[in-house]
């Protein structure tokens, strides 16, 4: 039971941890719950679907269907991120106004909350489907305690992407969205370099210098706190070049992206909307 | 047209060649344990890994230190580009089963 609550809880919490650095970045939004959870059940329906078509996936494009499948569905997830983070830039003066306006919660917001179900959906699933997988091979061996695992594994994870969420509050508004914004592009930019992984594993990219360098002995990529850094900034103990040359590319895109839609009347606007966002 | 597919052709062909002279190892799964549980490989080249998973669960070939994962189904055997790989012990396991799931690619 203890080693099946660990797995659920390392999967849980790599889903959590997106999930959370997400409803950061969106706080204030009205109507986020709705979408949140929209998200969260259409990532539990992916999440048995891609198990149960596991094997026609893994058939694919020659043998390499599931590095495909989740490099696809990671560039998905960055694309999705990268969007919102261009649109917020460029859309932050009339959102702030609006927000003074509402006291607070904004009520289009569209782009953020396609954003949020997406990315949020895409998540689950990609965890998920492993978790479905682990379990349905721990049921049919025979072991025992499962449902029990499964259930400390996801409070666990759930409760830490919480903790992390309150922690993130503790942000004075002032720098509220800057922060978030750069949680944002670094989760992005750690989810390209993932993309990147499974590309070179399916011998569809090449891995350049391989490994660039090895980190291992002050933080390895097995343990929990080099999975959660790996999720929430990129963090890899061994990565290849490729790897960091898609981390960069992102990060300077989306930068680059916000410096030119940003304005600087605009960027003094975006800050004052925070003074009083619901959640 | 002819030009295109005579291009495509070519790169068929070279697509065929490179796979062709890429060197595979294999390495079963049964009982939730890797055998061999060492795999002799040769260093500073690229070589398919075929992982065979013989148990009627499914697997997750896992390995930190040369950076792959990928779930391998019930009965069925997986492909993993692994490499090129400098000398050394590189260790791996079954992530669904990490108690006994645990071996070692031994590169030289």
């Amino acid at each position: 039971m203890p080693g099946i609550a660990l797995l659920v809880f390392r999967e849980v919490l790599e889903a959590a941890l997106i999930v959370t650095i997400v409803c950061a970045a969106t706080r204030g939004v009205a109507r986020r719950g709705l979408f949140v959870s929209g998200g969260l059940a259409l990532g539990v329906l992916g999440a048995l679907l891609v198990a149960a078509f596991a094997g026609a996936l893994a058939g694919a494009f020659s043998g390499v269907g599931q590095e495909v499948f989740n490099a696809c569905v990671l560039f998905a997830a960055v694309l999705m991120i990268g969007w919102h983070v261009l649109w917020m830039s460029s859309h932050g003066r009339a959102l702030a106004t609006q927000m003074k306006a509402l006291g607070g919660a904004v009520h289009s917001g569209s782009s953020s909350l396609m954003m949020l179900l997406l990315v949020v959906a895409l998540a689950v699933l990609r965890e998920g489907s492993e978790v479905v997988l682990f379990l349905y091979g721990m049921v049919a061996g025979g072991a025992s305690g499962v449902f029990a695992g499964l259930a400390l594994g996801v409070v666990a994870g759930v409760a830490t992407g919480f903790a992390l969420y309150f922690g993130l509050l503790r942000i004075p508004l002032r720098h509220f969205f800057t922060a978030t914004n750069g949680l944002l592009v670094l989760l992005a930019a750690g989810l390209a370099s993932s993309a990147a992984r499974y590309l070179v594993q399916a011998d569809l990219l090449p891995a350049l210098v391989d490994p660039l360098w090895d980190s291992s002995w002050l933080l390895a990529n097995g343990s929990i706190v080099g999975e959660a850094l790996h999720i929430l900034i990129g963090y890899d103990a061994r990565p290849s070049g490729i790897m960091l040359v898609f981390y960069l590319a992102v990060v300077a895109l989306l930068l680059g992206g916000m410096r030119l839609l940003n304005g600087p009347a605009n960027r003094r606007a975006v800050q004052t909307p925070a003074a009083d966002p619901s959640y | 047209m002819r030009r295109i597919l005579m291009v495509a052709g070519l790169v068929l062909v070279a697509f065929a060649v490179q796979a062709a002279d890429i060197p595979e190892y294999r390495l079963v799964i049964s009982n939730h344990r890797y055998e061999p549980t060492e795999l002799k490989v040769p260093a500073g080249v690229k070589f398919k890994l075929l992982v065979e998973n013989r148990d009627s669960t499914p697997e997750e070939f896992e390995s930190n230190e040369f950076n792959r994962e990928k779930i391998i189904l019930p009965h069925s055997t997986a492909q993993i580009f692994v490499g090129p790989l400098a000398p050394g012990r590189y260790k791996f396991f079954g992530d669904f089963h990490q108690d006994t799931a645990q071996g070692a690619l031994v590169v030289e």
